[in-house]
């Protein structure tokens, strides 16, 4: 079970947590024509890098806000988490 | 009954306290202090299994959890369990232990004829013979393998006892209290760290507690008993006797299971049997020691072969002696100390060492005390079926490959020893990549990727010396790191003996012409020969060989045997060990209970119960509860002997002809708030919301990006900035959740805020023609017209002074309203409907009378909005904005969304109107037709139409629209029916839906 630290609680166990997909996805902005191309990239197209990836979780049995969390998708290892409006570099 | 092999003046175990037990059928007596294991071996029993394969006789080879074959059916309080292993349980008064794989007993097992016929039970012989003809594998093969194969009985009986789970946090995580455990525990929680120590046997010390040292002057027994007061007065430190981490998680997260009542003849009820804790340790310390290897030979499996530490481990911690007349093999220097101790013991040992004439400290002290040694010599076959009579013994040849001679001596047990294997399970489940030690032949765990740190014999090193200054050392690093405290340790004084080297030896040759079974792995019955094979047939990769022989595999995960597995390919196949590589360690190390892993999530307390504030009335009024999610929601009230059918038609007539309430609290409520709450709707819904007015409510729809419904359901503007969102029972965890994200993530931008009011509100259903009349005498100052209050209107005002909300929506096409209060008044509302409800015949209705009145007005639900479902295909193709953008509305384009053909909701009426249509039925054109049958659709939902008092049925079928007026066949091969049905429109009652504007 991961230990996360959410960046409003703290450390807490992971069952607190629902995991989100890719934290770098962009969807296209509401209102503004997008190309069926550029569509089904959002909406279907993710990648599953072996290493690190910045990723969203929810802490829905906590503060329920969302957030970033960079962790090895092999390893497990977390190196940073971060509120939405923080950038992980 | 005496004793026979118990020894006087020696063990750890309570002489005062005899314990009378049953084994097969037979009774037997103990001491408290005994392990199952020891208690039978005192009375001399060896023999206590089949072998899983050969069903070969089998008895004790260690003394704790490295036992591959003591697994035994043990009853305690009449509660039944298989596979326990007879050297890790306490006696208790009453036990009864029953021997398992063999019938009519272990001592004649008609099984053992598989033993005689071994030379067709090769390994991969289930692969090989089991696979065809294929007609044979449920029918023949697979209960025969399960009744051969099987080891124990699981209990069909449900279990009484009491299972806990518990999480904890500490500093520091100490699995195992030998030396360099107990040693790093002490310094460590001298630093002021809290500390846990967890030791899976009932006694501190590990191996202090049979090996002749000294430390300090004091024995090691009682250096470990000093240790261990001194850590016991400590706060900070908890002591865990019993217990066993098994397993080693992501971010130091270890699980340990702890037998808390198991060893007590009479618990209270409340007391668990056993525990499991969920450890969050910053550091921790793996000091789980090492596991005797045994050299393998012929016939090595026969009882009264056991592993030589063993042999000393029951005699000095027990009192038991294994056997008269041992022969010690070995091919190092630790077993003799075993001599040493049946020399004590008075009993006159016999040592084979496979090294050559050899000078070393015990060597010395062995000839000094007179026990015969023979260098160069080994246990050939030992003889005797179900007890060892005597062994043919040999001189090796130089090369080690033949023999210069063989004799034959009589002995009844033969205590070996192939070296030490660290225990390195926890380490490798943490992610330490192991390594090869040449040292010691065996592997080691290599660079920690979790804060872990292995030391003592776990980690190779077999000095008490090395081991306890490690332990010290590393617990005060690892403890300072996190108090910030350093307390300098005096480190003991240590006296042990020096050990030499030990012979790289580690199987028996054969003379010629004889083939008896050499064993490498106990438990599943893997022999020598069976390696050969699965290398002979290209098997290579020791992931391969492990599970076409099954080597390493089952409950012991091959404590014993995966090195000499190991070493067996390095050999055949010219290749060095680490070359071979070894196997993946996965948890648990040693078996737990299901019992421990479900814990006290049983029954009722599986997952919490959500009741509605109204629960109590409809408990009192023979409601019969349906689970909707975690919530318990009536699905009909029972009068009389009526059935759910009979009720649910009773229920929903009334609602048409009369007036009926329905609890409908459990509906999602998510309420909304900010000066961008209806740019944010209209963004989550498909249709338009940034015209709906105060006061107002509307129908809608949200979809997932890719365009599939997500929900449905109303909204309300409650005033300017404020919405309150309706969602059905089983979406609102996670509508809430996919409006925070766009909140949070998408459109930050965008001032809203939303919180769930699910348990705020109590919800009550008025539906029916009479409900506007019953609604006035509700609220008797309010104008409840339908000019005041039209269709999708919303009012506030209060209910005999408890302030409400009156919506008028309707889920059941009738005239309808709902009203909410807060909850704690929400039982109030409810008996005053009841009471005032009298006069227009109301009548409470449930869920599936809640289904009837949808499903005949053509409302979908969950069984529409499937998660596969467009808005378009359930007919809610005017909800969707043309004008505008939605979430998911660039999916709605996609080719298979618009194809002419595209599934759609239809009405189905079986042609006898008679027949009730099973939810979930296939619709095809030919029922006959040749398998697989294409299919055109299914069908969703089904009700029996009160209306025109016919079954009525929702169904997706494909080209919907088209199919009207069609007749097709639903079959449900698990209802084993196939009904013919119309197709009609979907809207069966009340198209127009004239009645909700009434």
């Amino acid at each position: 079970m991961l230990h996360i630290n959410c960046p409003f609680c703290g450390l807490r166990a992971q069952k607190e947590f629902a995991y989100g997909g890719d934290a770098t996805v962009k969807r296209p902005e509401i209102n503004r024509e997008v190309s069926k191309e550029e569509w089904d990239n959002f909406v279907y197209m993710r990648k599953s890098p072996r290493g690190k990836h910045i990723e969203l979780w929810h802490h829905i049995s906590g503060c329920r806000q969302w957030f970033k969390v960079q962790r090895d998708t092999a390893t497990h290892e977390i190196f940073k988490t971060a509120k939405m409006s923080e950038e992980i570099v | 009954m005496r004793q026979s092999h118990r020894l006087n003046n020696i063990g750890l175990i309570n002489r005062d306290k005899v314990i009378t037990f049953n084994f097969n059928g037979k009774s037997y007596q103990g001491y408290e202090g005994d392990t199952l294991a020891s208690a039978l071996l005192a009375n001399g029993v060896h023999l206590v299994g089949r072998s899983f394969k050969y069903h070969r006789p089998r008895g004790f080879i260690g003394a704790g959890v490295d036992e591959p074959n003591a697994k035994l059916q043990v009853t305690i309080n009449g509660h039944s369990e298989p596979n326990i292993n007879a050297t890790e349980i306490e006696l208790v008064e009453g036990l009864s232990a029953t021997s398992q794989n063999c019938w009519p007993s272990v001592e004649f097992d008609i099984g053992a004829i598989n033993n005689f016929l071994k030379r067709f039970f090769p390994a991969g012989f289930y692969y090989k013979t089991f696979m065809w003809p294929k007609s044979f594998w449920y029918k023949v093969y697979e209960p025969f393998i399960r009744k051969a194969a099987g080891l124990g009985v699981a209990s069909l009986e449900k279990d009484k006892e009491r299972y806990e789970h518990k999480f904890e946090y500490c500093d520091l995580l100490v699995t195992g209290s030998g030396p360099s455990g107990l040693a790093s525990a002490y310094a460590a929680a001298k630093n002021g760290a809290k500390v846990i120590l967890a030791e899976d046997k009932p006694r501190y010390g590990g191996t202090l507690l049979t090996d002749d040292v000294s430390i300090d002057n004091m024995s090691g027994k009682d250096w470990s008993e000093k240790i261990i007061s001194e850590l016991k007065t400590m706060p900070n430190v908890t002591l865990k006797n019993r217990s066993q981490v098994f397993g080693y998680y992501d971010h130091n997260m270890m699980v340990m299971f702890e037998r808390v009542g198991d060893h007590l003849s009479n618990k209270s009820k409340y007391t668990p049997r056993q525990r499991l804790w969920y450890i969050r340790a910053k550091e921790t310390i793996l000091s789980t020691g090492s596991i005797e290897r045994p050299i393998v030979f012929g016939n090595n499996d026969t009882p009264g072969v056991v592993l030589s530490s063993a042999a000393k481990e029951y005699m000095k911690v027990y009192g038991v002696l294994v056997g008269r007349k041992p022969i010690i093999f070995t091919n190092n220097d630790s077993a003799y100390e075993t001599a040493f101790e049946f020399k004590k013991n008075n009993v006159e040992p016999i040592i084979l060492d496979t090294r050559e004439e050899h000078d070393s400290e015990v060597v010395q002290e062995a000839k000094n005390k007179g026990i015969q040694i023979k260098f160069s010599y080994g246990v050939i076959v030992a003889n005797g079926y179900k007890k060892v009579k005597s062994a043919k013994i040999g001189k090796l040849t130089k090369d080690k490959k033949s023999f210069e001679s063989t004799e034959t001596i009589n002995c009844d047990c033969i205590c070996v020893s192939g070296f030490w294997t660290p225990t390195v399970h926890l380490a490798s489940q943490s992610g330490n990549k192991l390594k090869f030690d040449e040292k010691i032949d065996a592997f080691i765990p290599d660079k920690s990727k979790q804060n872990e740190k292995t030391i003592g014999a776990a980690n190779g090193s077999f000095t008490l010396q090395e081991t306890i200054e490690s332990g010290f050392k590393t617990g005060s690093e690892l403890s300072s790191k996190i108090t910030d405290k350093n307390n300098e340790n005096k480190i003991p004084t240590v006296t042990e003996t020096k050990f030499s080297v030990h012979d790289k030896f580690w199987c028996m040759p054969l003379p010629k012409n004889e083939n008896p079974k050499r064993f490498v792995d106990f438990q599943n019955d893997v022999a020598v020969s069976d390696i050969e094979i699965a290398l002979r047939e290209g098997y290579r990769s020791i992931e391969h060989v492990k599970r076409y022989t099954t080597l390493g595999m089952a409950t012991d995960q091959g404590r014993t045997s995966n090195l000499n597995g190991l070493q067996m390919v390095s050999n055949i196949e010219n290749k060095i060990v680490p070359e071979v590589g070894h196997t993946t360690f996965r948890p648990p190390f040693t078996p737990i209970t299901i019992g421990t892993i479900v814990g006290r999530e049983v029954g009722m307390e599986f997952m919490p119960t959500r009741k509605t504030p109204m629960h109590e009335w409809h408990e009192k009024n023979n409601a019969v509860f349906v689970d909707a999610g975690a919530w318990k929601r009536p699905r009909y009230y029972k009068q009389g002997n009526e059935t759910l059918l009979e009720a649910s038609k009773r229920e929903a007539k009334n609602v048409r002809e009369n007036v009926g309430i329905c609890d409908v609290t459990t509906l999602g409520k998510i309420d909304i708030k900010g000066p961008d709450a209806a740019e944010f709707l209209n963004r989550v819904y498909t249709n338009a919301w940034l015209k709906l007015p105060v006061g107002k409510a509307r129908y809608g729809v949200m979809l997932r990006e890719d365009g599939m419904i997500m929900d449905d359901g109303t909204t309300t503007r409650i005033s300017e900035n404020h919405y309150h969102m309706t969602t059905t029972t089983a979406q609102a965890a996670n509508v809430l959740s996919h409006l925070e994200y766009y909140l949070q993530i998408v459109w930050p931008e965008l001032n809203v805020n939303v919180v769930s009011t699910t348990e705020q509100w109590a919800g009550a259903a008025i539906a029916g023609p009479k409900s506007r009349d019953m609604l006035s005498k509700l609220f008797p100052d309010l104008d409840v017209s339908n000019e005041a209050l039209p269709f999708m209107g919303y009012i506030e005002s209060n209910l005999f002074g408890v302030p409400a909300r009156i919506f008028r929506i309707s889920f059941s096409g009738e005239l309808a309203y709902e009203v909410n209060v807060e909850s704690n008044y929400g039982l109030f509302m409810w008996e005053k409907m009841m009471e005032i409800g009298q006069e227009f015949n109301n009548q409470p209705y449930g869920t599936e009378a809640l289904s009837t009145l949808r499903i005949e007005m053509g409302h979908v639900a969950g069984p529409e909005l499937d998660g596969r479902t467009i808005p378009q295909d359930v007919s809610l193709d005017g909800l969707v904005s043309k004008k505008k953008d939605f979430i998911g509305k660039n999916s709605l384009d996609k080719e298979a969304f618009t194809l002419e053909n595209r599934q759609k909701i239809v009405g189905l009426v079986p042609t006898d109107r008679k027949s009730s249509i099973p939810e979930g039925s296939h619709l095809v054109e030919n029922e006959k037709a040749k398998l697989p049958n294409p299919k055109l659709g299914h069908v969703s939902s089904s009700c029996w139409s009160v209306e025109n008092n016919n079954p009525f049925s929702l169904a997706i079928v494909n080209d919907g629209k088209n199919m009207i007026g069609k007749k097709l066949f639903a079959v449900s091969p698990l209802k084993n029916t196939s009904i013919e049905v119309e197709i009609i429109s979907s809207h069966y009652v009340d198209p127009e839906g004239k009645r909700v504007r009434s």
